[in-house]
């Protein structure tokens, strides 16, 4: 028998010959499925010319992407060397340098020396125009007279001071910027470039350019990539420098805090034992105060606006489940008898969701001014007709015995409600809400950038200048802490209210 | 009878219980009021705190709640359609309140679509092309997040993590990052809807793979398929109604996300809605409300009736 049941190929083969419908499926399955494909990949197409993908990719600037990418991590140190023609230096950071006002990094070594020197100034013949102009507001005449004074006149001054001669920067492990007698010399990757400079405008490379330097065109800047560690480039008078760093700077206190620069350690042993700082309050306090007022970071500004997303979704959901609570019961069929009743509340049901939240969003931030009571209130009316939706197909579906068990010892309507449907349908309705709370949670981060309150217009704005990708990765970081807390929170409870299986 | 039970002296046994079910009652009493105290606690916390932050104090703004529903209505309720229908305004007086026929997008001489319908069309074309492309990896991840089908708990836990944080991520940051690479345009918009829906999906469907039945599978396992065999012979054909089903809930869903991200940058009906509202033209307004209500109004049933001769019943959980 056993033996019998084993077929060999050809015996297969003859009886899929001879049922072929089992084993093909029929024509018209195949041009259904022929005609969705085709359908899909048409569409795809379609929508491809429509929003122009491929112009827009094309045109895009990936290049920036990368930056903007590496901001989200990293921050760059930009010094800059201004070359003068003699070949006296000057080294400057930057107005807003992450490493404060003077900043003197290790991977920056210079040699100075005080040298009298004759330079060009132009700053007795800068000022005249400056005042002029000021004049030329009221009297147009005088605009006249400045402007035959304009052509600077280059007065040689003699002065004596403090000159950079030769600069050494270090950039990453392998990188090497040397800056001396206007000579630049780069060391990357195992290859030497010399560059010569003549304080002006002219740069000459000595030999060949290696692949990480690039010149569009003889005399003009050359542009030096390192890679991650950073860029830089050499023109003729200055030799601009981007040093990027990993991590978050100045996160804790910024430029302007007493403790800034310090160590762990160092501000530790500051705020328990140091001397006072301030002497009206203690370090603690003091140091606790330069973080939540955090120029750069603006903790206590980034965790209000949070406080506000996460109260808005709270809020609105709990009053949105408060409302609908009662009103699904008048739109339940089979609790409510009247026909008119049920339809009337569920298409004002249906109205509340589809005036969709952002339009309510929109009204209320006209009617109530932005911020959260905005965001609250159309999280409230949105998610009123969605919970009374979900609550009233909830009621729908119960169980009818208990509440005809209720009914025949002659209870009283609410006491039926009360007994025989609330236990079935109460562990439903709070699940529902909890996971509302935890949807709009994400949906108050989206409303709040159009005005609504909350992180998404801090958000928002931090994306808009396109430079503090860093704030915008704090506070992403923030939003996903939260709202995995929150469906934690809120699998944890609807778990333990449903059973095992919660959906 | 009842009288008799109440005035019957309880034995120690009974006595001990009663006690017993007493505490119970009172404490189960304690906890549902504590946790009631707490409830209201917080509530009453986060309304002052949102009323206090918010720019206009709740109890000030009430009385004028309603001057701003009458800033809302046209000076002539035609005006609505006209504005709909990009149809000269009576009005007219040159400024952009009553430019109406500006904005139109001809396809022949005479033959044009009326500026918000084509802003319309190309914000529900938004929602269909990124819930495609959700749908298209959602389907190749959620086989390999599912626990009957991926006994690898590395694979498995790498995708789960990913399509969470894809879910998670906030929708405006997305936008936001390819505003500022791309120009102005709807692809900001197709980035960030997609991404979410690629985790939403994602999850959902391999919910829907974890609750498939797996004799069709052993089957298949016993004549020696390989992976994608089994899964595409096996799995397929029984998750792909529920797998439609969301897919259509979703796009309920994303024709409402898109008209959002277009609201922060991305184009659409989003963008000329808050302007509008910001500069106060009523018939504009309520022109996009209403079309965007009858859109939205109308995708929702479309894709419900769709649902129920799909799926059937199981089509009415709405999940987001």
């Amino acid at each position: 028998m056993i033996a019998s049941t084993n077929l060999d190929a050809s015996e297969m083969d003859a009886i899929a010959a001879r049922h072929p419908h089992l084993l093909k499926s029929s024509a018209a399955k195949w041009r259904r499925t022929a005609l969705i494909s085709a359908g899909v990949v048409i569409y795809m197409i379609f929508s491809w010319w429509f929003f122009s993908i491929g112009h827009v990719l094309a045109n895009a600037n990936w290049g920036i992407a990368g930056t903007y990418l590496a901001d989200w991590v990293s921050y760059e140190v930009r010094p800059e060397i201004a070359i003068e023609p003699d070949g006296a230096m000057h080294v400057s950071f930057g107005r807003n340098s992450p490493l404060g006002d003077n900043p003197d990094p290790e991977w920056v070594s210079l040699e100075k020396e005080m040298v009298t020197r004759t330079v060009a100034a132009p700053a007795a013949a800068a000022q005249k125009p400056k005042s002029a102009s000021s004049f030329s507001f009221m009297a147009p005449n005088a605009a006249r007279g400045s402007a035959e004074a304009t052509p600077q006149e280059t007065v040689a001054a003699t002065r004596t001071e403090e000159v950079v001669t030769h600069a050494v920067v270090t950039i990453g492990r392998s990188t090497r910027i040397e800056a001396a007698e206007k000579r630049v010399t780069i060391t990357h990757g195992g290859d030497t470039l010399t560059l010569k400079v003549d304080g002006s405008d002219n740069v000459t490379p000595e030999g060949v350019l290696p692949s990480w330097a690039i010149q569009k065109r003889p005399g003009e800047k050359v542009t030096l990539s390192f890679g991650a560690t950073g860029w830089a480039e050499v023109e003729g008078d200055e030799i601009s420098i981007r040093n990027r760093f990993f991590g978050w700077v100045n996160f804790f206190f910024d430029t302007n805090s007493p403790f800034f620069g310090k160590s762990y350690g160092e501000v530790l042993s500051l705020i328990s034992s140091g001397e006072r700082i301030d002497p009206a309050r203690s370090n603690l306090s003091l140091a606790w105060d330069n973080i939540l007022y955090n120029a750069e970071w603006q903790h206590l500004d980034v965790w209000t606006k949070l406080l506000q997303t996460v109260v808005m979704a709270f809020v609105g959901t709990l009053f949105a489940s408060f409302i609908a609570f009662p009103l699904c019961f008048l739109a339940a069929r089979n609790i409510t008898p009247s026909r008119i009743t049920n339809q009337v509340v569920k298409r004002f049901f249906d109205f509340l969701r589809s005036v969709d939240m952002f339009i309510w969003a929109l009204f209320f931030t006209r009617a109530f001014g932005p911020g959260p009571l905005a965001g609250m209130s159309a999280i409230f009316f949105t998610d009123t007709g969605t919970l009374g939706k979900l609550y009233s197909e909830a009621l729908e579906n119960i169980d009818d015995k208990q509440r005809e068990g209720v009914k025949s010892v002659g209870a009283a309507p609410v006491a039926v409600q009360r007994f025989g449907v609330l236990p079935q349908v109460l562990p439903v309705f709070a699940s529902q809400a909890l996971y509302f709370w935890e949807s709009n949670t994400r949906s108050a981060t989206i409303i709040g950038a159009v005005g609504a309150g909350g992180i998404g217009l801090k958000l928002w704005e931090a994306m808009r200048t396109n430079s503090d990708w860093e704030n915008v990765a704090y506070m992403v970081l923030l939003i996903l802490i939260v709202v995995f807390v929150f469906d934690s929170i809120s699998n944890i409870c609807r778990s333990r209210l449903m059973g095992r299986k919660a959906h | 009878m009842v009288t008799s039970v109440q005035t019957r002296h309880l034995s120690a046994n009974g006595a001990l219980i009663e006690r017993h079910w007493q505490e119970l009652n009172n404490r189960r009493r304690l906890y549902t009021w504590l946790g009631l105290a707490i409830l209201a606690l917080t509530l009453f916390g986060s309304l002052w705190f949102a009323n206090h932050s918010n720019a206009g104090k709740f109890f000030d703004r009430l009385p004028h709640f309603f001057d701003f529903v009458g800033h809302l209505m046209p000076r002539d309720p035609i005006e609505i359609g006209r504005a709909l229908f990009d149809l000269p305004s009576p009005y007219d007086d040159g400024s952009f309140k009553y430019n109406y026929p500006e904005g139109r997008l001809y396809l022949t001489e005479s033959l044009y679509i009326p500026e918000y319908v084509h802003k319309m069309l190309e914000t529900v074309n938004i929602a269909i092309f990124s819930t495609v492309i959700g749908v298209f990896f959602g389907f190749i991840l959620c086989f390999l997040a599912a626990r009957n089908l991926m006994p690898n708990p590395w694979v498995r836990g790498i995708v789960r993590r990913l399509m969470e944080i894809l879910r998670a991520f906030p929708e405006v940051v997305i936008a936001g990052f390819f505003l500022a690479i791309l120009s102005l345009g709807p692809i900001p918009a197709i980035a960030a809807v997609s991404i979410h829906t690629i985790g939403a999906l994602g999850k959902l469907f391999f919910e829907v793979v974890e609750n498939a039945d797996m004799k069709p599978e052993e089957g298949l396992r016993a004549v020696g398929a390989n992976w994608i065999e089994r899964v595409w012979f096996g799995m397929v054909p029984q998750v792909l109604p529920n797998f439609t089903s969301y897919f259509l809930l979703r796009l309920e869903i994303n024709v409402r996300a898109s008209t959002i991200i277009g609201a922060v940058g991305g184009g659409g009906i989003g963008e000329l809605l808050r302007l509008s509202i910001g500069q106060g033209h009523e018939a504009k307004t309520l022109a996009i409300v209403l079309l965007l209500f009858a859109t939205i109004l109308a995708v929702d049933q479309f894709s419900a009736w769709l649902r129920r001769r799909l799926v059937g019943d199981q089509a009415f959980q709405l999940a987001q």
